[in-house]
């Protein structure tokens, strides 16, 4: 095993594991951060979805050795008071079922907004098309990101 | 073979002291339940096991049944909290454990709603009862001249309220009433049933909180993966285990030898490691002799070879027999043959199966955490493969990552039951996606031969279904005390002699042939009715096309004029013609069936389901490229559950959830068998439906009729496919009869 600093949500923390440890299971298994999901182990249906400076990277793919030091951000950092965009149109439109995917679904919505703040259909399709929902909740997801898009733009007009 | 672990039923559960397990008697643990009807020493009233107010007007409220994304967590306490005249916000929803005070607890067949919607309304009412009773008494009036109101008992007559926070030391005094007796509300005055509620966790969703239940965390905890067969229904002989355990951090790695019973606890080898990637990757190292057993003569092309042969010949069984099906055909003016299949599936649950197991060698007990649909039944699996007292398991329910009708078995939690047992510490079991996938209780594959007739007006005269389906031997004990072994049909995989339209057709011939394997099955959502729907809707699709008719009018006349059709035989379910004629001519109406033009490559196409109590009729409308490629565009649903929906966002997510799955399950999920393994690996190999293929517009009506309310988890995903299907023919004059779609060719020109 080697020791590993890892920049989480804006803190440092050291992790002793093995150098091709997915970062996934360093956050739930030795950060206890398990907000970031396992899902398939192999990058295909984006429930480990988290962001690497900003960007959104598969978390079962990303060995620790490899994360050196880019600044990592789950769902848990996402927003202080859990009250991103996002989270909040979500609770408000009622879009999980299971709830299982749907960290992965918001921090890959949260990339696409930055990119296009006001997203058309399209552009969520193209997006969000590596992110599974066994629920199918995809209607929803879909009409959350347009809600979250609307919440971001009238609170950046408050300020 | 080297056994690293005693046989099951040997392991010493029965010699530990019985007198230390007491404290984990199930009710008495903090949080828990309360057994006696109110408790004033608790400083709260508790007037049953569901409800807890406390003496600041804190409402607690407990769910006892599994939440699988089916909202139940929210809907039921809902229930509670209308005939409780509470607001919403005052109400914190926790999750019971699995305990006898509660009643049943599994959430399957989409039977929670149904089965507790009016005890939780007198639930509610017993509360609310005591609570304006309580009232009455501290003003020395008539409880009649008081009332409840969101939170507060009123006397208008004086101008007087008090909060239920207040009532609280009085009304955990009072005697619990008859449920039977207290009067419920008026559903006119309802405040939050039928409005849309938020689920109650999603907070907690959308900010990444402990929840689910491979997310169980616990002081000095290990962490395990378990390996099977991958030729299904084999044995691990030997492994090289010395290797294996010294691997980096891995603690352990044995043999399991298992039971009989495919649904149980089946032989493997376990990895226990100090992380969730240390036995990952341990497991991909693990080199196993297996004993494959009779599974390895198993192949999809086999048993489709075995199927056409079966089904020249008649069939092993006669479901149903009603006229003289051969003279129907003979005299019909157009009669059709079609060969319809479909392929096993996985249920692909997001949450990979998993298990938190604590077995407590001094205290005899085994402390559980699973996300589960059937807790009891995985107490009572666990109990009987290692003669365990069912009051020593103690079984916390966690949320599940998608249920779809997996967690209704039980494997991965005795698995975890029985990995514990070997090691000295709470470990959690968690399945590779790759096991997930390929050791599942799959929806079985199938084979439909059909025949059927309609006479020179175009009306059903003949209707004949061979099924050749799969099953497996099980032993099965008779009243005797013999012991039979017989072949028992995969779960759905078992005709009614009263599918439709047997008892509406004169001349209905039902035969089954089952094809003896070695693969586990289970029920996945909405069993048998999730493929039964698309063969025979799309058959009669083909037979109202063959008689030259309108499909819709076509099925309305297959119904007919009664308003019941009872039940016939062991199986039958009394068949309410008046409620499925009304959701099939509202969604004719809300869809605008036969007024709109389809260009080619356009067109319509309707299906009817009735399961799981429910009647739902949906009409799809698709655009198909002259490529091929499908673009379902619309879906019109109507559906009659009864006279409430509880919860009008849940109902509605849990449609749209039904048409995209349903429209899934269609394109394409599909798994071949070779030497009796399952070929696909992961989901880079068992496509789901992702964003870009989801409709633009889903639209969900309810049909409010004087009925009970029943369950919605199931019953809008079945007539999904093939209206799917039969809209696909109108677009392109292509018959789908074989799944999954994504299979079949449908350009045009």
């Amino acid at each position: 095993m080697s020791k590993y600093t890892l920049n989480v949500n804006g803190k440092a923390h050291a992790v002793d594991v093995e150098a091709d440890t997915p970062l996934l299971w360093a956050l739930r298994d030795t950060l206890g951060l398990v907000g970031t999901k396992y899902g398939c182990g192999i990058g295909a249906c984006g429930a480990c979805t988290v962001h690497l400076d900003g960007q959104p990277a598969r978390a079962c793919q990303l060995p620790v050795s490899a994360v050196g030091k880019h600044k990592i951000t789950t769902i848990e950092g996402l927003d202080a008071h859990a009250k991103h965009p996002l989270q909040q149109a979500w609770q408000e439109l009622d879009v999980p079922q299971c709830g299982y995917c749907q960290a992965g679904q918001i921090m890959t919505a949260c990339s696409l907004l930055k990119q296009h703040p006001r997203p058309s259909d399209a552009q969520i399709d193209e997006a969000m098309a590596g992110n599974l929902c066994r629920c199918a909740t995809y209607t929803r997801i879909r009409a959350g990101i347009h809600r979250a898009a609307e919440i971001a733009v009238a609170g950046k007009g408050k300020k | 073979m080297k056994r690293a672990m005693p046989s099951p039923s040997r392991r010493g559960f029965l010699k530990q002291s019985a007198a230390a397990g007491a404290a984990l008697v199930l009710g008495v643990r903090a949080g828990g339940v309360v057994a006696a009807a109110a408790d004033p020493n608790a400083g709260e009233f508790a007037p049953n096991p569901f409800i807890r107010i406390a003496q600041d007007g804190q409402v607690t409220l407990v769910s006892k049944q599994p939440e699988i994304g089916q909202g139940i967590k929210t809907s039921l306490p809902m229930v509670i909290a209308e005939e409780l005249d509470v607001p919403w916000q005052n109400v914190r929803v926790v999750q019971g454990d699995l305990n006898p005070a509660y009643g049943s607890q599994g959430a399957g067949g989409s039977t929670s709603t149904p089965t507790n919607y009016e005890p939780f309304h007198r639930l509610g009412a017993t509360a609310r009862t005591m609570l304006v009773e309580a009232a009455a008494q501290a003003w020395g009036v008539p409880a009649g001249e008081c009332r409840a109101s969101q939170g507060d008992v009123l006397h208008e007559a004086s101008g007087r309220k008090l909060g239920y926070g207040a009532l609280v030391k009085v009304a955990a005094t009072l005697p619990v009433p008859d449920a039977k007796l207290v009067q419920l509300k008026d559903p006119a005055s309802y405040r939050l049933l039928g409005t849309r509620v938020s689920g109650v966790d999603n907070g907690l969703v959308v900010s990444g909180k402990p929840l689910f239940g491979i997310d169980t965390q616990l002081p000095g905890m290990l962490y395990a993966t378990y390996v099977k067969c991958p030729t299904l229904g084999g044995r691990p002989v030997s492994a090289n285990l010395a290797a294996i355990k010294a691997m980096p951090g891995v603690k352990d790695a044995f043999l399991v030898e298992g039971t009989d019973n495919l649904n149980g606890l089946r032989a493997g080898v376990a990895i226990v490691a100090n992380s969730t990637w240390n036995a990952f990757r341990a497991r991909k190292k693990l080199q196993v002799q297996w004993d494959e057993g009779d599974g390895a003569q198993h192949s999809w092309a086999g048993f489709a070879a075995q199927a056409q042969a079966a089904g020249k010949q008649p069939g092993a069984a006669v479901l149903r027999k009603d006229g003289d099906v051969e003279a129907a055909l003979a005299g019909a003016a157009r009669s059709v043959e079609a060969a319809y299949t479909y392929p096993f599936i996985s249920h692909a649950s997001m949450e990979p199966q998993n298990c938190t197991a604590w077995f407590k060698p001094l205290e005899g007990s085994l402390e559980l955490w699973a996300p589960t649909q059937n807790p009891g039944a995985g107490q009572a699996l666990v109990a009987s493969t290692f003669g365990l007292p069912k009051e020593k398991i103690l079984l916390h329910i966690t949320r599940s990552g998608g249920g779809f009708g997996r967690r209704l078995s039980s494997d991965f939690i005795v698995e975890a039951a029985a990995i514990a047992q070997k090691v000295n510490a709470p470990v959690k079991l968690t399945w590779m996606r790759e096991d997930d996938l390929q050791q599942d209780h799959f929806r079985a594959g199938g084979f439909h031969f059909l025949r059927g007739g309609v006479d020179e007006h175009g009306k059903l005269v003949a209707w004949h279904d061979h099924f050749v389906t799969f099953a497996n031997r099980v032993e099965r004990k008779g009243q005797d005390g013999s012991v039979e072994s017989v072949l028992q049909p995969g779960s759905g995989g078992n005709l009614s002699g009263d599918e439709f339209p047997a008892r509406w057709a004169a001349n209905c011939l039902l035969e089954q042939t089952p094809i003896e394997c070695r693969i586990p099955m289970g029920p996945w959502r909405a069993p048998g009715s999730n493929v039964f729907a698309w063969v025979i809707h799309s058959f009669i699709d083909e037979l109202a096309h063959a008689g030259g008719r309108d499909p819709v009018e076509f099925r309305l006349e297959l119904l007919g004029d009664k308003d019941m059709v009872a039940g016939t035989g062991e199986r039958g379910v009394p068949y309410n013609v008046a409620r499925m004629r009304g959701v099939l001519q509202a969604v004719a109406e809300k869809s605008g069936w036969g007024k709109k033009k389809f260009a080619r490559g356009q067109g319509a196409g309707v299906a009817f389901h009735f399961s799981h109590r429910g009647y739902v009729a949906e009409v799809a409308e698709v655009t198909v490229s002259k490529e091929g490629k499908l673009t379902v565009d619309r879906v019109v649903v109507v559906s009659d559950i009864g006279a409430q929906i509880v919860n009008l966002s849940g109902a509605e997510n849990q449609v749209q959830g039904a048409v995209v799955d349903g429209l899934s399950t269609l394109m394409y999920p599909s798994l071949d068998v070779e030497h009796g393994r399952i070929v696909q690996t992961n989901f880079h190999e068992y496509p789901l439906l992702r964003m870009p293929d989801t409709p633009t517009t889903i639209e969900a009506h309810f049909l409010k009729t004087d009925y009970p309310v029943t369950g919605l988890g199931e019953p809008v995903f079945p007539p999904l496919a093939p209206a799917v299907c039969n809209a696909i023919f109108a677009a392109t004059g292509k018959r789908v009869r074989e799944l999954p779609l994504s299979k079949a060719d449908l350009s045009w020109s």
